[in-house]
């Protein structure tokens, strides 16, 4: 049984549906992604499943209790690290800790050994007697984080726990969202960040407009769009409907020329692996001169791009793009895979 | 430093959540407990917290005290101090409007909704709390009225009742306070909405004058202000006066905004999130 199951999660907010029948699934010990733009549905999701919420239709189960029927046992499992920082400025790193730990019940003895613990191993022990109002953003991200875990939740929900951060605390908090995985916590994290999701996620779902578009591996999004591509670039552009024709074999998709100097021959691949090797031993057998072979890794930047028709982080103007013949098509695919999942 | 992640984060032996009567006096102690602990650092707050009070007391007694008179007290510091009482209690009721739009605009009660712990405590600890700080402004203002004179007439129990019901009635208006400041959802806007319509309710009453020295179209309004029965029952308790049926309406005001706010408040945070 999956740590987190959610069936057909509408959710309407008056006249908007923010929720449009989302199912997800996180498996114990995973790290889920929910990948989307602003205003996608991801915290409408986190909230349902937080209790925070209740949704129109579907369920979640979570730890095989049903949160909206048993809003308090679900509570006493889950750890919450919301959109903001949510630590009592007024209050010391220590004494925060304290006092969620006290509202788990875990009683006042427990509370303060799992503060000092925490506030070891989050790196805050010289801040830890000060007052919150003089953290950084990191720090109060990472006490943030620390008060999630006071009483060892058996899911944690990570809502966007890098927005607003400058890159050196986004940094540290990753690495410790990495150790906490390999930990082996079971974890739903929200992101606008496609580098967040890749870096950190076992699985992504894709959310757009209150659905789920796209779900798999980040490797396996990357491939739904054609994934990687190796570029040659020839010496003479003649060879180049020889080289499109030689190379054929190796694709995944049809090679093209590319850039206005007609050598650059692009062929799409489902793997990179051995793939530069072999084109390079083709080219050289068939004495076709090459002024380089690279290879261009697709980012999930693509992929949401060619997912959603439209830039991540940048979720209003979305009918902007559809000119892309390619990409829309690609679009289509993958949504349809989607539902038929 | 040896403990490693895994030890931290697996997910431990849980017992079924306990409840009762003690476990949500526990959670609202342990949420005003909170609040308790921020009030001695920051002297500053509780500073202009009772200047105002003060202020209002020498200004009253000294500039306006020489002009203004009232039928049936010789002294006006007699019948006005126990007026300034009472505002200064109800204002202090905005602390908890503002308290509470803080609470939410960090996202604090987001992460308080998602713990396993009684939802009410959340707000009755935060009124609770505010009370200690009212407790404290009053207590200054108390010295500062002895020191200018003013006398408590009736007996210990007369000014007990009488104090009793200055903070019964400001606890119920942090109610008031609490749902406005969970409605508005931004400090700022907690901040003057709840002070906003607390001048005319204080000013339009009994508390610094007769309201029988006012146009006619407003004495009714004066004399039914819930506000100016409180007054009234305050002064006479005070002044060692017989405090009529003002004393039970007074009370009953209190025990219905009380019910009907905390009821809105309850909803009101049922729904809430941080904007």
């Amino acid at each position: 049984m999956p740590a987190v199951l959610a069936e057909g999660l509408v959710k309407r907010f008056g006249e908007t549906e923010a929720l449009r029948g989302v199912d997800l699934e996180i498996e114990r010990a995973k790290v889920l992604g929910v990948l989307g733009p602003n205003g996608a549905g991801k915290t409408t999701t986190v909230r349902i499943l937080t209790t925070l919420l209740k949704p129109d239709a579907g369920r979640a189960i979570l730890d095989g209790i049903d949160v909206v029927a048993e809003p308090q046992r679900a509570r006493a499992r889950i750890g919450l690290t919301g959109q903001y920082a949510a630590v009592d400025e007024r209050l010391s790193g220590l004494e925060n800790l304290e006092h969620v730990g006290r509202l788990f019940h875990l009683g006042t003895a427990v509370a303060k050994d799992r503060a000092r613990e925490l506030i070891e191993r989050f790196g805050l022990v010289d801040a830890g007697h000060r007052v919150v109002n003089g953290y950084s953003g990191g720090m109060r991200r990472r006490l943030d984080i620390a008060m999630s875990l006071i009483a060892r939740p058996s899911v944690l929900f990570l809502d966007e726990p890098t927005t607003g951060l400058d890159p050196r605390s986004r940094q540290d908090v990753w690495e410790l969202i990495e150790e906490l995985v390999c930990g082996g916590t079971t974890t739903l994290l929200t992101t606008q960040y496609l580098e967040e999701a890749d870096r950190l996620a076992d699985e992504i779902v894709v959310i757009d407009r209150g659905m789920v578009i796209a779900r798999g591996t980040a490797d396996e999004l990357k491939r739904q769009i054609g994934g990687d591509q190796v570029e040659v670039i020839l010496e003479d552009p003649a060879d180049a409907s020889r080289v499109i024709e030689l190379v054929a074999c190796h694709t995944c998709g049809e090679s093209h020329l590319d850039g206005g100097d007609g050598r650059t021959v692009v062929m799409p691949v489902t793997s990179l692996d051995g793939m530069v090797p072999k084109v390079v031993r083709d080219l050289d057998e068939a004495k076709i001169v090459v002024r380089d072979v690279g290879v261009r890794r697709s980012t999930l930047d693509d992929v949401f791009f060619a997912l959603t028709g439209h830039a991540a982080e940048n979720g209003e103007n979305g009918e902007a793009s559809d000119g892309e013949g390619g990409a829309s098509a690609d679009t289509q695919r993958v949504e349809e895979e989607a539902q038929l999942g | 430093m040896t403990t490693t992640v895994d030890q931290l984060v697996a997910p431990a032996e849980r017992d079924e959540t306990p409840s009762g009567p003690v476990w949500l006096l526990r959670d609202s102690w342990t949420e005003a407990l909170r609040h308790l602990r921020a009030l001695p650092r920051n002297p500053e707050l509780l500073m202009f917290a009772t200047i105002q009070p003060v202020m209002f007391v020498l200004l009253f007694v000294y500039v306006f005290g020489g002009a203004i008179e009232v039928p049936g007290y010789s002294d006006y510091k007699q019948f006005l101090l126990p007026g300034i009482f009472a505002q200064t209690v109800l204002f202090n009721s905005s602390f908890t409007g503002v308290g509470v739009a803080e609470d939410l605009s960090k996202g604090i009660i987001d992460r308080l909704r998602s713990l396993p712990m009684y939802q009410s405590a959340v707000l009755i600890g935060r009124t609770m709390s505010d009370i200690v700080r009212n407790v404290i402004t009053f207590t200054v203002m108390l010295l500062v009225a002895f020191a200018v004179g003013f006398r408590i007439e009736g007996t210990i129990g007369e000014a007990i009742l009488a104090t009793w019901l200055l903070f019964f009635f400001s606890y119920a208006f942090s109610w008031i306070q609490a749902w406005m400041g969970l409605s508005v959802g931004s400090v700022e806007a907690a901040n003057s909405a709840g002070f906003m319509w607390m001048f005319p309710l204080t000013f339009v009453s009994s508390a610094f004058v007769d309201p029988s020295t006012m146009p006619e179209w407003l004495q009714p309004i004066a004399r039914n202000n819930p506000f100016t029965i409180v007054t009234n029952a305050t002064r006479a308790l005070y002044n060692g006066r017989p405090p009529g049926s003002d004393l039970w309406v007074a009370i009953a005001w209190a025990v219905g905004i009380t019910v009907v706010f905390a009821l809105l408040a309850a909803r009101k945070f049922a729904s809430s999130a941080a904007k």
